[in-house]
């Protein structure tokens, strides 16, 4: 077995008995980066000088006896709207195509202390707005298992890298369901904590009180590991829960007796493949016949949770991303007074639906129209954290889909921002009541793409997340999934 | 027709923090352009705001030396909108929950003391500042920004529209300066711009409750121009309304040089800031204990000083008043006072010839120990000096703050009295002044006074004059 295809659990373990070094490790991924990411496109910078130099301080450090973070030595690959310090953050924009922070987002502080190698900034729906990935200013990413269909977004470099190898452990972020809805469409297993429980410091902001930074694994174990690493409060982020983390990767061991799992039961199913529901049912007996009481719920409020998040998130990114006007940094148009500057600048700066976004939640937050709108979204998002609190008074665990179909075809939505906008209709009312969810791969369409579960809990239960999540692991065979990537071993006859 | 003037101040006080309001840069005026800032100040992608817990004190502080009632939650909003000075392209500031909400403050006026109401006090961040190329804002061929300030606290506070003279305005502008300074809030210094003013102005017929169509008065940068730009705003209001016009809502800049306003926007509605709330932050929160011993803590407020200066000392309205105006003036007076007893002296020394030494030198108070003073008076009081010496004494102690006593032993300035030594001097005098002694005899009092100035001038200026003009009366 190649070390690109070991899980960051394994690979640690490797690297604390000395079996392998950092810089062999690392070399790994590079050379599966070199290989897979010209057809896929998942990373929009590389940095293997960087990687390379880190890994090689970990290895001089281990050689010297220190005591070292478990995840030190093992490579990290970085969503692309995550600040990293003299390291170009684009956020897959125009406007921020040349920018390079001047400070680390706590979770790449953290990440550089504990000696994690940054293999490079993966791609994304421009300002993590999309659901396919296309909406990237660059390139869009393709799926591994049918390289005509989206990774999902707007994680998708995120997915894609760990999906296929070139990673073994990613940071994505959601925001309404950017890292579980490609974690699904990819077959990897995608984690969004509560709001709060990793630090937003320096994840370029979206909607803020949505914004969730994430991990994106192979496997729970590794999802663990690398929470253990960034979660936790932090003091530059005011909205960041101050409550201990518990020992994620410790106990993981499923232990369903007992688990009160409740089956959502959507009020809509228009647009939802069978097979989805089929893989979805499925889960639910497996859960069963290991001992969990399963019945059904439904959440009536998030019928309107869709309709909610399009007002709350556009609004606060209109807000957000006002302060790309061209004065201090990024993309700088010219004008013969400030107004046009300004207006040239975002004109020429940013893609159809990040203008699309701004404008929607321009016009909600505006004189006359606030208390219809942003107002009114608001009270439905606090309804829905009653449906929530309601549901987990008589369960432990939600149980749905991921996404309501495996993955569309490129292209295929582009046209049509509804469509594109249901495709994170199963993920948006978690994030809208701010409670921990993941997805896990949970079988194959007949075409053979991967399909996800969803797993949600109540606030601070990541761990009972992930114990699920190994569970749908354990059932699976085998249990670590790759696509076949064919089309590169047939000598790159499916060139991109 | 006559008109009613309905004037309403927005004011803006930079508080007096070491650190900014979201992060940790220094808020220290006029250093460096854009040296003290860092990603959260600066807007940078991905930075987030962390409230500074002494702004929040400072604030409180101030609400409360306002009579202004402290929400125990209040929230931050955003004020979305464009301009090059503003990081963020919005303004975290409080729209519908204020830190704290009404308040008075007491002002003197010409007609007596009234209470002047205010709308509400509230808590937000400062813009950067641009500096235009050219002569004014409008016509500069480019502008540049400092983004020291940006980040700075700011505090908000609105009066409700019961001021109704550019006069009126100036004084309720120096009476919360004053209030401000007390609570050691702000420096309010209005040339480095840490106290601003703009102010809503509309005229009403007299007795009409409606208010009237009101302009914006901005750019206003002392008490004095306040009070000029007002005056000006009233006349040229009155003239449009008197002409059969309307005032347009707009907002005008007040031109220093020209001495009149000028409309610096055409009309323009209402602004659309698309205010909501800010999601970066939690709520405020305050502990009810915070806000009591804050409360417990204020120090005395100029009102309370000026009538227990009255009581106390037994002061006249004006002393009081200009004791309290200069706080430093008033500290000085009562520090003196509790070694000193003549208050009536002590008071006419300080506003007399301590003042004027201070303006002449460009001393302040602090400079010199009330102590020095004391001992100054001392010695004049035991007559060991005479009060031209006491004068000179004091202006020199301003300058070097040295010590009357050793100054006058120094320099043997004591006083000459007693027969022994001035009778001499006296009958050697009318020795070689018959015709002045001859004068005096037929009833000219000037010639006594010529006199007394031999004697004085013999001993350059230490005799007391009222001695020698007794002895001069006896001999003569």
């Amino acid at each position: 077995m190649r070390l690109y295809e070991q899980t960051a659990a394994d690979l640690s373990r490797m690297l604390q008995s000395r079996e392998v070094s950092s810089v062999e490790v690392v070399r790994s991924f590079l050379e599966r980066i070199n290989e897979v990411d010209p057809h896929l496109r998942a990373f929009i910078t590389q940095t293997p000088v960087m990687a390379l130099d880190s890994a090689g301080e970990i290895d001089a450090r281990r050689t010297r006896g220190e005591t070292l973070h478990p995840l030190a030595g093992v490579p990290v690959a970085v969503k692309d709207n995550i600040s990293t310090m003299d390291l170009r953050t684009t956020c897959a924009s125009r406007i921020l195509e040349n920018y390079i922070p001047p400070f680390d987002a706590t979770v790449i502080s953290v990440i550089k202390k504990a000696g994690m190698p940054i293999l490079g900034k993966t791609n994304l729906d421009e300002f993590a707005m999309g659901s396919s990935t296309e909406n990237s200013a660059f390139y869009p990413t393709r799926n591994p298992w049918d390289p005509e269909r989206v990774p999902g977004g707007s994680s998708g470099g995120s997915a894609v890298a760990v999906a296929t190898g070139m990673a073994p452990l990613a940071l994505g972020s959601d925001t309404g369901g950017s890292i579980r809805q490609p974690a699904s469409l990819c077959g990897v297993t995608g984690l969004r904590p509560t709001y709060g429980r990793i630090s937003r410091y320096g994840l370029v902001a979206f909607a803020s009180s949505l914004d969730q930074i994430g991990t994106v694994s192979t496997t729970a174990l590794d999802g663990a590991l690398l929470m253990n690493l960034v979660a936790g409060y932090d003091p530059l982020d005011s909205t960041s829960l101050p409550d201990q983390i518990p020992d994620y990767p410790t106990g993981l061991e499923p232990d369903l007796k007992k688990l009160r799992v409740g089956l959502i039961r959507y009020g809509r199913m228009e647009g939802f493949d069978p097979q989805v529901s089929e893989a979805v049912n499925r889960a639910a007996s497996l859960l069963e016949e290991h001992g969990a009481e399963v019945g059904e719920v439904s959440l009536p409020l998030t019928d309107y949770g869709l309709s909610a998040y399009y007002l709350i998130a556009p609004s606060e990114a209109s807000s957000n991303l006002g302060r790309y006007d061209g004065v201090r940094y990024g993309f700088c148009s010219d004008g013969d007074s400030i107004e046009a500057m300004f207006s040239r600048t975002r004109g020429e700066g940013f893609g159809p639906e990040v203008k699309r976004r701004i404008m929607i939640g321009t016009y909600a937050l505006s004189a006359g129209y606030y208390d219809a709108y942003y107002l009114k979204a608001m009270k439905v998002r606090t309804l829905i954290r009653c449906d929530y609190e309601q549901a987990f008074n008589k369960f432990d665990l939600l149980l749905g889909a991921a996404s309501p179909t495996p993955a569309f075809k490129l292209g295929e939505k582009t046209e049509d921002p509804l469509q594109m906008y249901l495709s994170d209709v199963c993920n948006i009312t978690d994030s809208l009541a701010g409670v921990p969810s993941l997805a896990v791969p949970g079988g194959f369409s007949s075409g053979g793409l991967p399909i996800g579960l969803q797993l949600t809990a109540r606030p601070m239960q990541e761990k009972l997340l992930l114990k699920a999540a190994r569970f749908f692991e354990e059932q699976r065979q085998p249990a670590l999934l790759r696509p076949k990537l064919e089309y590169l071993e047939g000598g790159g006859s499916n060139e991109i | 027709m006559r008109y009613e003037v309905v004037i309403g101040l927005e004011i803006h006080v930079e508080l007096l923090t070491a650190s900014k309001l979201f992060c940790g840069c220094s808020t220290a005026f006029g250093e460096e352009p854009n040296s003290n800032c860092c990603p959260v100040c600066l807007g940078l992608p991905g930075s987030l705001p962390v409230f500074n817990r002494r702004a929040i004190e400072l604030a409180v502080t101030a609400a409360l030396a306002l009579n202004s009632e402290v929400q125990l939650t209040s929230r931050f909003d955003r004020k979305n909108y464009f301009y090059p000075d503003l990081p963020k392209a919005y303004q975290v500031s409080q729209y519908d929950r204020p830190l704290a909400r009404g308040g008075y403050l007491e002002v003197e006026f010409d007609g007596g003391r009234r209470g002047v109401g205010l709308e509400r006090v509230h808590l937000e961040e400062e813009a950067g500042k641009l500096i235009h190329a050219g002569d004014s804002i409008i016509g500069a061929g480019h502008s540049l920004v400092d983004y020291n300030r940006a980040g700075i606290p700011l505090l908000e506070i609105v009066t409700a529209p019961e001021l109704h003279t550019g006069r009126e305005a100036r004084l309720f502008l120096e009476d919360l300066r004053t209030v401000l300074l007390y609570s050691r809030i702000s420096d309010c210094k209005m040339e480095e711009g840490s106290l601003r003013c703009d102010a809503n102005i509309s005229l009403r017929p007299e007795g009409s409750s409606e208010l009237g169509t009101k302009a914006e008065v901005k750019n206003m940068n002392s008490f004095r121009s306040v009070e000029l730009a007002l005056d000006y705003e009233v006349k040229r209001q009155e003239q449009v309304l008197s002409g059969g016009g309307s005032v347009v809502q707009e907002t005008c800049h007040w031109d220093e040089e020209k001495k009149q306003t000028i409309a610096l926007r055409g009309k323009e509605g209402s602004s659309d800031y698309r205010y909501f709330p800010e999601p970066d932050l939690l709520p405020l929160v305050l502990e009810s204990d915070f806000v009591q011993n804050l409360g417990q803590s204020l120090p005395e407020l100029p009102a309370a000083r000026r009538d227990r200066l009255r009581d106390q000392y037994g002061l006249e309205r004006e002393e009081a008043f200009l004791l309290t105006a200069n706080r430093e003036l008033g500290d000085f007076f009562e520090e003196a006072a509790g070694e000193y007893n003549d208050y009536r002296t002590l008071v006419n020394w300080i506003q007399g010839d301590l003042l004027y030494q201070l303006r002449g030198s460009g001393k302040q108070a602090e400079d010199l120990e009330p102590a020095l003073l004391v001992k100054l008076l001392q010695l004049l009081d035991e007559g060991s000096i005479n009060r031209p010496v006491a004068k000179e004494l004091l202006a020199e102690m301003v300058q070097t703050g040295a010590d009357p006593k050793k100054l006058v032993r120094e320099r043997g300035l004591e006083r000459i009295s007693g027969l022994e030594s001035l009778l001499p001097l006296v009958e050697q005098v009318i020795a070689e002044n018959p015709e002045a002694v001859e004068n005096y005899r037929r009833g000219k009092e000037k010639a006594l006074a010529f006199l007394v100035g031999k004697v004085m001038a013999m001993t350059k200026g230490r005799a007391d004059p009222a001695e020698l003009n007794r002895l001069f009366k006896e001999k003569i």
